[in-house]
């Protein structure tokens, strides 16, 4: 009796213990999946092993970018958090796509300029092939020097 | 017959006289795009510091915090050396260049300093905690150092007189702490 006494409050607190760790594990963070990861590393690439991007690199460079990646999403970092910090840590070369300031805006303007452009130099040669040849004079008006010769030479012969 | 040809010749008359402004835009375009790249071209061209050249200015902050700049060190000869934590190379110099520095430093004429090239920050100060480095590194914030220099990989080491002057450049790892020293030696009395 006296063993029972003890040993429930015991089993008790083991039991609330058991929860309370239970639920302290259900709430942590779940660390940062390979997808997750690669979903940013994609994005960039290593100045190391250029025109790679970091999510195939297979350098220890890069799988130290990837493992920083990692890291900083699970301190709850967002995707762009942590493209500014390696831009802030490596430049803006490790970016795919540059940002879209200074010289960099001619990447995204040329482009588009030079197809409006075909477009347009498409579109004349169109219309110029579809009009008649406004310099072509209607045939009557034109004098036809061998018609004249035909016609003199018809009537010499017709003469004889 | 007359009236007809006349009319030809005053339409084409006409139109060469008419601005021709978006031919006038597309070469404009296309100029400007030249001069881009010829500029692009020149810089590209312009190649890495070479040995005699003066070399420009440049920070470098510290894994501590602490900002060194290249005209502050004037009157002393620095050792540039580019690292990394996951460059194999690097690792055979690293316990000579901190013996160099370790027999350079209290003379106070030379010093040591390490950029640390696409390197993550814990592995980098693994690295210098594992070699013992005592000489101030930093990571090379932008790559803007290694592109000031050109570097075309690690480990690569460049030295500067007291006058900021390259004098030197070693292109993988020094041969060991005597190549150091031997490298370092004639520029003191100078």
């Amino acid at each position: 009796m006296k063993r029972l006494f003890y040993s429930i409050p015991i089993m008790m607190t083991a039991a609330l213990m058991a929860f309370r760790l239970g639920q302290a594990q259900s709430t942590l963070p779940q660390p940062p999946t390979d997808d997750q990861v690669n979903a940013i590393a994609k994005e960039l690439y290593c100045p190391v092993c250029e025109n790679i991007p970091l999510d195939v690199c297979g350098t220890q460079a890069c799988a130290q970018w990837r493992e920083l990646i990692r890291e900083k999403l699970s301190q709850g970092w967002n995707e762009a958090q942590i493209k500014q910090y390696f831009v802030d840590q490596y430049g803006d070369r490790v970016l795919a796509t540059p940002p879209a300031r200074g010289l960099n805006w001619l990447v995204y303007i040329i482009p588009p300029v030079a197809i409006l452009a075909g477009v347009y130099i498409l579109y004349r040669a169109f219309q110029s092939w579809k009009q008649p040849a406004p310099e072509a004079l209607p045939q009557e008006t034109q004098p036809s020097y061998s018609d004249e010769y035909v016609m003199r030479l018809e009537e010499e012969l017709r003469k004889r | 017959m007359e009236h007809t040809s006349s009319q030809v010749s005053d339409s084409s008359a006409e139109a060469r006289k008419r601005p021709r402004w978006g031919g006038i835009l597309v070469w404009a375009g296309v100029l400007g795009l030249l001069a881009i790249l010829a500029l692009g071209l020149r810089r590209a061209q312009q190649g890495p510091i070479t040995v005699g050249d003066k070399v420009p200015n440049f920070s470098l902050t510290t894994f501590e915090g602490e900002t060194i700049n290249l005209t502050d060190l004037k009157g002393k000869v620095v050792v540039l050396n580019f690292w990394a934590s996951w460059c194999k190379p690097c690792e055979q110099e690293a316990a000579d260049l901190e013996a160099a520095w370790r027999y350079y430093q209290p003379g106070g004429e030379v010093i040591f300093l390490g950029v640390d090239y696409v390197d993550t920050e814990p592995e980098a100060r693994a690295y210098l905690e594992k070699f013992g480095i005592t000489y101030p590194n930093g990571p090379d914030l932008g790559t803007r150092i290694s592109q000031q220099f050109r570097i075309q990989g690690v480990p690569e080491t460049y030295i500067i007189d007291k006058n900021n002057v390259l004098r030197s450049v070693q292109i993988g790892p020094y041969r060991g702490y005597e190549h150091i020293r031997s490298t370092i030696d004639p520029l003191l009395g100078e």
